[in-house]
């Protein structure tokens, strides 16, 4: 079985030789999508052993993922794991999240936070993921803990079937939407999130929450 | 009054406007129709002013200025959300293009 690891990244190069380092002795193919980064993000991940597609302008974090998930499976992955490139993810994790896939008791796996003991979640990070969980489970009637969460896997038939259109953030709803529409089996795995410094400046902040519901919102008028 | 004539002076620069561009062949034929007679309505809205009062009154709205107000404020929310959504499509086929440039340009390389 072949497990490719997907890192969506953009302006990473303080991480990404580093994440692409602890990927690879757990995965066959690491990919990493650099997102149009003004820094050696792409240049770093090819030394560090991963095969990188560039998109050379910045399309947002669902445009990646989307563009990483169809390379994968053109390259023959049967397993995709998503994996975020700001280091807040831990490689030890990969071999359980995809382990349902493997088991084929799941299409589609999905890391959580919030099913894990070990994490330390900033109470302002608790209070905005759930009020997302609410809204996703509101939106889909999926009562998944963790949407937010980039850890991932993807059984192959998942990986062809999920289609991000949604280029930002508002991405990890609408993978729950799109779950619910193919009818995919789901499977969340307690994970464990680093929240470095760093982590914590790249990651989302509040304001960050209307842009998605607009998004979303955005989304449904075609 | 002044208004009106600062209208009507404005109302023929914007149709000379429209019949270079449609010289240059950038607008259509329909385009072009459409565009004139909206100009041409506005025209006579802004000479005879109070024929405006009588078209309101059948709407069921006092004055013909209120009217065209009212008026406005829809068509222009019309074109936003035209231009909203426009614009949702155009950003949706730009990330189309640069993923399949980078997807191809990957295969070029191997």
């Amino acid at each position: 079985m072949k497990v490719t690891a997907v890192v969506p990244a953009y302006n990473e190069a303080k991480t990404i030789s580093q994440v692409v380092d602890g990927i690879k002795q757990v995965v066959d193919q690491v990919v990493v999508v650099d997102d149009g980064s003004k820094d050696d993000t792409g240049s770093l991940a090819k030394i560090a052993g991963a095969t990188v597609f560039t998109h050379f302008l910045n399309r947002g974090q669902g445009a990646a993922l989307q563009t990483g998930l169809e390379a994968a499976v053109r390259d023959q992955a049967d397993i995709v794991v998503t994996f975020d490139a700001d280091g807040q993810h831990d490689p030890g994790d990969i071999k359980a999240v995809i382990e349902p896939i493997i088991r084929d008791q799941a299409d589609i796996v999905l890391g959580s936070r919030f099913l894990s003991d070990n994490n330390q979640i900033p109470i302002s990070k608790t209070v905005i993921l759930k009020i997302a969980a609410g809204i996703t489970r509101f939106y889909t009637g999926l009562a998944v803990t963790d949407a937010h969460n980039g850890f991932r896997a993807f059984s192959k038939k998942a990986a062809q079937l999920i289609n991000i259109e949604q280029d930002g953030m508002a991405h990890a709803s609408e993978i729950i939407e799109q779950i619910k529409k193919h009818q995919l089996i789901i499977k969340e795995i307690p994970v464990t999130i680093q929240y470095t410094e760093y982590s914590q400046q790249k990651g989302q902040r509040i304001t960050n929450s209307f842009k998605i519901i607009w998004d979303l919102i955005l989304g449904r008028v075609k | 009054m002044v208004i009106q004539i600062l209208i009507i002076f404005f109302i023929i620069f914007v149709l000379a406007r429209i019949i270079r561009q449609f010289k240059m062949g950038e607008i259509t034929n329909r385009e072009l129709f459409i565009w004139f007679v909206f100009w041409a309505v506005v025209a006579m809205a802004v000479m005879v002013p109070k024929k405006t009062d009588d078209i309101a009154r059948l709407l069921g709205v006092a004055r013909g200025a209120d009217m065209l107000v009212y008026l406005s404020i829809l068509g222009l929310f019309f074109i936003v959300f035209k231009m909203i959504v426009k614009l949702e499509r155009i950003d949706k086929n730009i990330t189309k293009i640069i993923r399949k440039i980078s997807l191809d340009e990957k295969e070029k390389n191997e």
